[in-house]
């Protein structure tokens, strides 16, 4: 009786979760298999067909999708390397010293995050207009900062804050000065937390829509962007926007798989410690 | 030069005391200084916001007038704003809600199964989270599509043809809430799942023992632990949903009509396609004081919330 019970219950789990796994994960998959299909296939649904490269073919060798590959590539690296220059310094002081305004100022930062992207958007329209810099790597990767100083600091601030001053003593009493300290011992135990948090950032600058829609034009296009023009400009060939939509996410859930342990401090800007 | 107030940073006497203790004191900010440069010089326009909307500049005359708070005013009487408000209330409401729900029962289910399966589901199920949710939406539209896509030919097995999904009035605001929930209940999910994992044993233990129901272990020893976890999740959702503009923009532009106009999509129309950058300026700054204020609430509650459950926790373990 209870073992059938149990056993009823365990299947009840199993079919719920298999149901969400379908919702979750099927969209990716027939994704998948779109960018197989000839243009023929695409309208037939089936499951059944002969793949072809066809659409990889078209979509990089015969279209300007490198370019807006590159484009992000350049700003997403850019973003996430002055981000780590600057944040990490700023998270070790925050961690580290006591001094009036810390908390504000820490805050401060964490809520350029929640401000509406649109707020930040409009006026800095005008301003890039103005300054030259709208439509170039330069003034995405500056507005990206928005995305990825908060996260980065945040989250190594975090890793800062777990280690124990004791160690920077010890370094110190064997006569290393500060930076010899900061880039010998420090860096070393923070690394696994500064890589997940850079690649976090990296993510999220990647898929940024809000900002490149409106700062940037026909110069610099991530590959959102262009997704969406492509999408509103062209006949739409179905197989090829798969493709379009395949590699611009593969970075992402490549770089996702890689940093799983740390996933969540990163996700929650360091508020849960996995 | 030494990282910190340490003991032996002070043991040295320093021959000029007070320029010592000036160097130190102003060396935290110098090293965040730069930082906060990148960041605020990016915040001028929060400043310019507020100005500008107080005055009814517009993208194609150069010159504007100050025109004090009619675009306030102006905002809080017209129709398009109260629309506008409820469509972002109900937007964030059930993307919000349902990621919730969703990404409790899924956390829920994946702890307690071990074995291949949920192992597996543990890592994949993150994936829509990585995707940006532009192309998500873009992969949805492409499903959704009534002649080509694969959920049509699914609901067709049913005898339902034809679906409107985005199209219609009644359905647009289901299915962007729909892919509000495909793109961020993994988010929950990751976050419940480290909260599930930080539940301490024993007093389940115990309770098994007492003989408590799952419904009551669930309440009085689960969600006092989960609590914080769950205030963080609603937290990122929530300041998300009120603002989100990508999903709606790629799914319909905020059509069919004005269905799925929130404050932000109507912001960047008043904005980019009538130029009235003072109103857009209104709306926006609105959204943000709403969020701001909500903003501070869920982090009050939240920093209740774990000084409960680590003082559970102690216990547990103690106990």
């Amino acid at each position: 009786m209870s073992t059938s019970k149990k056993r009823l219950g365990s299947i009840v789990r199993h079919g719920l979760l298999g149901i969400w796994a379908i919702f979750a994960l099927f969209p990716l998959i027939w994704m998948l298999i779109m960018t197989f299909k000839s243009e023929a296939d695409v309208m037939t649904t089936t499951f059944i067909f002969t793949p072809t490269l066809d659409n990889y073919r078209q979509v990089l060798l015969q279209s300007d999708y490198l370019r807006f590959f590159t484009d992000s590539v350049i700003t997403s690296v850019g973003a996430v390397l002055i981000s780590v220059l600057l944040g990490v310094p700023a998270a070790y002081a925050l961690a580290r010293y006591k001094f009036k305004y810390k908390e504000g100022l820490a805050f401060q930062i964490l809520s350029f995050r929640f401000a509406p992207e649109l707020l930040v958007v409009l006026p800095l329209f005008m301003i890039y207009q103005r300054m030259g810099l709208h439509d170039t790597y330069l003034g995405l990767i500056w507005v990206y900062q928005l995305i990825s100083m908060p996260l980065i600091i945040w989250v190594v601030r975090g890793y800062f804050e777990d280690i124990s001053v004791e160690i920077e003593h010890a370094a110190q009493v064997d006569g290393y000065n500060w930076w010899q300290v900061f880039m010998k011992t420090l860096v070393p135990l923070i690394k696994p937390g500064l890589v997940s948090s850079a690649l976090l950032a990296f993510i999220f600058v990647w898929n940024s829509f809000t900002f490149p829609l409106m700062l940037s034009g026909f110069n610099v296009s991530p590959v959102t962007v262009a997704a969406m023009r492509f999408l509103a400009s062209h006949t739409v060939q179905y197989g090829q926007m798969a493709v379009a939509a395949t590699i611009s996410a593969l970075p992402a859930v490549v770089f996702a798989l890689l940093i799983q342990k740390h996933l969540v401090r990163g996700l929650s800007f360091g508020a849960v410690k996995g | 030069m030494t990282p910190s107030q340490t003991t032996a940073e002070i043991a040295v006497i320093p021959e000029n005391i007070n320029t010592v203790q000036f160097k130190t004191r102003i060396r935290p900010y110098l090293i965040i200084a730069p930082a906060l440069l990148v960041t605020i010089g990016i915040l001028i326009p929060f400043a310019m916001s507020i100005f500008y909307s107080l005055t009814n500049f517009d993208f194609r005359r150069r010159d504007y007038d100050f025109v004090g708070l009619r675009n306030w005013i102006g905002m809080f009487t017209s129709d398009v704003f109260w629309h506008a408000l409820w469509v972002t209330i109900r937007y964030a409401f059930f993307s919000t809600g349902f990621a919730l729900l969703f990404g409790l029962g899924v956390a829920m289910l994946l702890t307690s199964i071990d074995n291949a399966f949920s192992r597996i589901l543990r890592v994949a199920l993150v994936f829509p989270l990585m995707v940006a949710p532009v192309i998500s939406t873009l992969i949805w539209n492409l499903m959704l599509n009534n002649s080509v896509g694969i959920v049509e030919r699914f609901l067709n097995l049913f005898g339902i043809f034809g679906f409107p999904w985005h199209a219609s009035h009644g359905t647009a605001m289901m299915t962007a809430v729909m892919i509000d929930v495909w793109v961020n209940t993994p988010f929950v999910i990751v976050l419940i799942m480290a909260g599930l994992q930080s539940l301490p044993k024993s007093p389940f233990e115990s309770a098994k023992i007492d003989g408590g129901s799952a419904w009551f272990n669930f309440r009085k020893l689960t969600l006092p632990i989960l609590k914080p976890y769950i205030y963080v999740a609603l937290l990122f959702r929530l300041m998300a949903s009120l603002q989100e503009f990508g999903i709606i923009f790629a799914l319909t532009s905020g059509g069919p009509g004005n269905t799925l106009m929130n404050l932000s999509l109507s912001a960047h129309q008043r904005g980019f396609r009538f130029f009235e950058v003072g109103i857009s300026l209104t709306y926006i700054l609105f959204l943000w004081v709403v969020i701001f204020i909500l903003a501070k609430q869920i982090v009050k509650r939240w920093q209740i919330a774990q000084r409960t459950a680590t003082g559970r926790m102690a216990d547990g373990s103690e106990g």
